[in-house]
């Protein structure tokens, strides 16, 4: 499984890699949604960093989303799943591969968007860099959780559409979670109710995913 | 027999429910602190526990009996389907009742409450429920989905029920019957709320009776069309 595992990820990492569609598309869109979130709020509002972790993970569940469906689409092109389920791989190692490499995609933009905070929306510096851990593991559920919902729309109709729709419930609680864990870090609070439901909400997320992605493959 | 049953399960339902109409508005008295909006509380709780606990159970139940290799069958994606169907409409009828309560209550139609908030999210996974099924023209395939979307919904339940304990927001704790055991209702308040909780589980089971067999009849026709379609083809092939 683990092999199994690391083959995907990479095979999904390498793509990436080579097509520069994380680079010249999904980076400049996230960046662009931050200055969008700053703009909507009005320059003082969006100088004011109390909205700051807020508009972070707003722009952090988009993005999340277009690289749920960027990671979906590589394997959209017809015969590439038939051909891949004859290989025989163990669904439950793909499901850990594609998560990995989504969660390996979503922490690099996230850096990004923690810098684009600090320069755009005023968060300090130091806030940010005690967010990071808190950061990380969040984006770590979102791949997760994106990786089945995406498997959920694979080969259905309307799967562009239907991803946000099954998706963005899902999202909200992290977001939440996120948005209060962010503001600890920046202003202080209690932290480790906000770190719970997000740790729960990986353990649940990866042991659903292990369990039932060969079902959904299976269609 | 089937069909008695439904008879009489939808005649008990509406001694129930008549029953509870006229000792809401008419036998209780006006609550001493919330007067005469008192009476929306006979029906708020018992909307709520349907759609939640009732309907969402029975889709989470019969998805999970789906998924299971020896109990799979069309007939638990069918109950699942038509659970969720009714989980959705009572869930509409609870954010509703809800509201009307709140805005002389709290002075607003809605607020940004942790069990408000986390039913309405529930509303929205279960629309996308019904999408999901609608995007997906394979029996299997569909039943499969939907049966893992409704597994992966199910976390919603358990937070919302903790959410006026976890979050202590607006809406109130459990009412009716404390963590402690203890009862804050008495008397006719008490009977006419139970009469309604007893009588809106009751019309959900006459409800998703009829909602099945009415599934299995369209899911029969079906069928039988594609059946006669092919044949069709198979006679112009042969002619």
């Amino acid at each position: 499984m683990i092999r199994t595992a690391w083959l995907v990820a990479r095979k999904d990492l390498r793509i990436e890699f080579r097509s520069r569609v994380l680079l010249w598309q999904v980076t400049p869109f996230a960046l662009l949604s931050l200055v969008l979130a700053g703009l909507a709020l009005g320059p003082d509002k969006a100088g004011s960093s109390s909205s700051a972790p807020g508009l972070f993970y707003l722009v952090v569940l988009f993005v999340a989303l277009s690289v749920v469906q960027r990671s979906r689409s590589l394997e959209s092109a017809p015969g590439t799943r038939a051909s891949v389920a004859t290989l025989g791989l163990d669904p439950a190692g793909v499901f850990l591969g594609k998560s990995l490499a989504l969660t390996l995609e979503l922490w690099g933009l996230g850096l990004i968007l923690l810098i684009g905070s600090v320069l755009f929306l005023h968060i300090a510096l130091i806030g940010a860099v005690k967010a990071l851990p808190s950061v990380a593991v969040t984006l770590g559920v979102m791949s997760t959780a994106g990786t089945i919902y995406g498997a959920l729309t694979t080969g259905g109709e309307g799967p562009v559409t239907l991803l946000p729709l099954l998706t963005l419930p899902a999202f909200a609680p992290l977001l939440v979670a996120g948005e209060r864990s962010l503001s600890a870090a920046l202003y202080g609070g209690a932290l480790w109710e906000w770190w719970v439901i997000v740790v729960v909400a990986l353990v649940a997320y990866v042991a659903v995913g292990v369990a039932v992605y060969g079902v959904l493959e299976e269609s | 027999m089937m069909r008695r049953s439904s008879r009489w399960l939808g005649w008990t339902t509406a001694v129930l429910l008549a029953v509870t109409v006229v000792m809401g508005l008419w036998i209780t008295p006006p609550d001493q602190v919330q007067g005469n909006l008192v009476r929306l509380l006979y029906i708020h709780p018992a909307i709520a526990w349907v759609a939640l606990y009732v309907s969402f159970g029975t889709a989470v139940v019969a998805a999970g009996l789906y998924l299971w290799p020896r109990t799979r069958s069309l007939e638990m994606d069918r109950v699942s389907y038509c659970a969720m169907e009714i989980s959705v409409v009572f869930i509409a009828l609870t954010l509703v009742t809800g509201s009307i309560w709140g805005r002389p209550t709290w002075g607003v139609w809605w607020a940004w409450d942790a069990r408000l908030t986390s039913t309405a999210i529930l509303g929205v996974f279960e629309v996308a429920y019904l999408a999901l099924r609608r995007a997906n023209d394979d029996v299997e395939v569909r039943a499969r989905r939907s049966a893992v979307f409704t597994l992966l919904t199910a976390i919603n339940v358990p937070i919302i029920h903790f959410s006026v304990i976890w979050w202590k927001t607006l809406h109130q704790g459990a009412s009716v019957l404390t963590a402690t055991g203890s009862l804050n209702v008495h008397g006719t308040m008490l009977t006419t709320m139970l009469l309604s909780f007893v009588g809106f589980t009751t019309l959900f089971f006459w409800f998703l009776f009829r909602r099945v067999a009415l599934e299995s009849r369209r899911d029969a026709r079906r069928t039988g069309e594609l059946d006669s379609a092919l044949e069709m083809r198979r006679r112009e092939g042969v002619g």
